[in-house]
């Protein structure tokens, strides 16, 4: 039962992680209540149908469909958080110039809501295709499946309920230092997610795998509470490949640079706007 | 828009995958089982220095999750079907690997010679 728990507490907390920060990098955009849950429903029912068709997209392309699919969901993922990042950082801009109030009015819902949706749906579409298939086969193995189901059952709800501890905690920063945390933590989950995507790429043998660059997992082991959360906060390996930290390194300095760029400019059109 | 090495890497994959395929046409492939939630065999011995290819056949009416820190590798194995997963070059040495859904029995190593 407690085995059931665990696997299942793993799946869900990346999840929990990103919706979570997300929520709470989003507060005050309006109407963003809708398009959560749209986006929470929509990646519920992607995640029973990629748990349906597991097999016909392990089997497409040759063999390496499932890798592809998680790469490019994650790809999607890492594009999502870069563009609420920017997006943000001009905002973020506008409520320190004080040309309009800080507040829930400041965040007109300019914000495409989309982006918001499917960020919520993509990161529960494929850590829900997981436990959606690991909870069917403990349903179906008969003999001691009750227990597992409540344990696999407790491993989801302590999940949801660490999600919600994070949001909140979030929610107790003030506004404006708020954004500042929930935007290096989007930094710091597009950059884990992005050298993630290449290791399904190396695992489908699209990329060259390489020798892994250290190995730290005597200091902070990958199976161990901190490792797991770790790596699903900010992409922790404990034997990455050169590619992978190349990427990561890039994600994070692309994303930068462009919060940087766009926030400069909108303080500058800011600026002229008020002499 | 950042243009993250992603948006480059996306547009690169078609001609990445096909390309893939060709090198894996000569690839020395292994085979291991899934049965009762156990691996069959739980040691496999795989040349070091290679490029190998693993087929993982699991004989269990349930999914299974092919995992190994080590190795890098982490794979979704429905009821009744065959995986395909790619491994090294590696350096000589064990790589353990286990299925996430039954870890208790479903344990297992790479030697890597």
């Amino acid at each position: 039962m407690y085995a059931a728990a665990i696997i299942v507490f793993r799946e869900v907390l990346e999840a929990a992680l990103v919706v979570s920060i997300v929520l709470a990098a989003s507060r005050g955009i309006q109407r963003r209540g809708a398009a959560i849950v749209v986006g929470a429903i929509v990646g519920l029912c992607g995640a029973a149908l990629v748990a349906f068709f597991a097999e016909a997209i392990a089997a497409s392309v040759e063999g390496i469909g499932q890798e592809l699919f998680n790469a490019a969901v994650l790809s999607i993922a890492v594009f999502m958080l870069a563009w609420h990042n920017i997006w943000m950082a001009k905002h973020a801009r506008r409520m320190v110039s004080g040309l309009q109030a800080i507040g829930s009015r400041v965040q007109s819902g300019e914000q495409p809501l989309y982006v918001l949706g499917i960020l919520v749906a993509v990161a529960l579409l494929r850590e829900g295709s997981e436990v959606v298939l690991f909870l069917y086969g403990v349903a179906a193995s008969g003999s001691n499946a009750a227990t597992l189901l409540t344990g696999g059952l407790s491993g989801l709800a302590v999940g949801i309920l660490f999600g919600a501890a994070i949001y909140f905690g979030l929610l107790r920063i003030p506004t404006r230092h708020l954004f500042k945390a929930t935007g290096w933590m989007i930094l710091l989950l597009a950059a884990g997610m992005a050298s993630q995507a290449v290791r399904y790429l190396m695992q489908a043998g699209v990329l060259p795998d390489q020798m892994p660059l250290w190995n730290s997992s005597s200091i902070l082991p990958p199976d161990s509470v901190i490792g797991q959360f770790m790596h699903a906060f900010a992409g922790y390996e404990a034997t990455p490949a050169p590619l992978q930290l190349a990427v990561y390194v890039a994600t994070l300095g692309l994303i930068a640079l462009g919060m940087r760029t766009i926030g400069r400019q909108s303080a500058e059109s800011s600026a002229r706007f008020k002499h | 828009m950042a243009l993250s090495p992603k948006k480059i890497l996306m547009g690169l994959l078609p001609g990445l995958v096909l390309g893939s395929f060709l090198a894996h046409a000569e690839l020395v492939e292994f085979e291991i089982v899934i049965r009762e939630h156990r691996f069959e065999p739980s040691v496999v011995e795989i040349p070091a220095g290679q490029k190998i290819k693993l087929l993982i056949h699991n004989l269990d009416a349930t999914a299974e999750e092919f995992e190994s820190y080590e190795l890098r590798r982490e794979k979704i194995i429905a009821g009744g079907s065959t995986a395909t997963i790619y491994i090294g070059p590696l350096r000589a040495g064990e790589y353990p690997f286990f299925g996430e859904f039954h870890a208790d029995t479903a344990q297992g190593r790479l030697i890597a010679r």
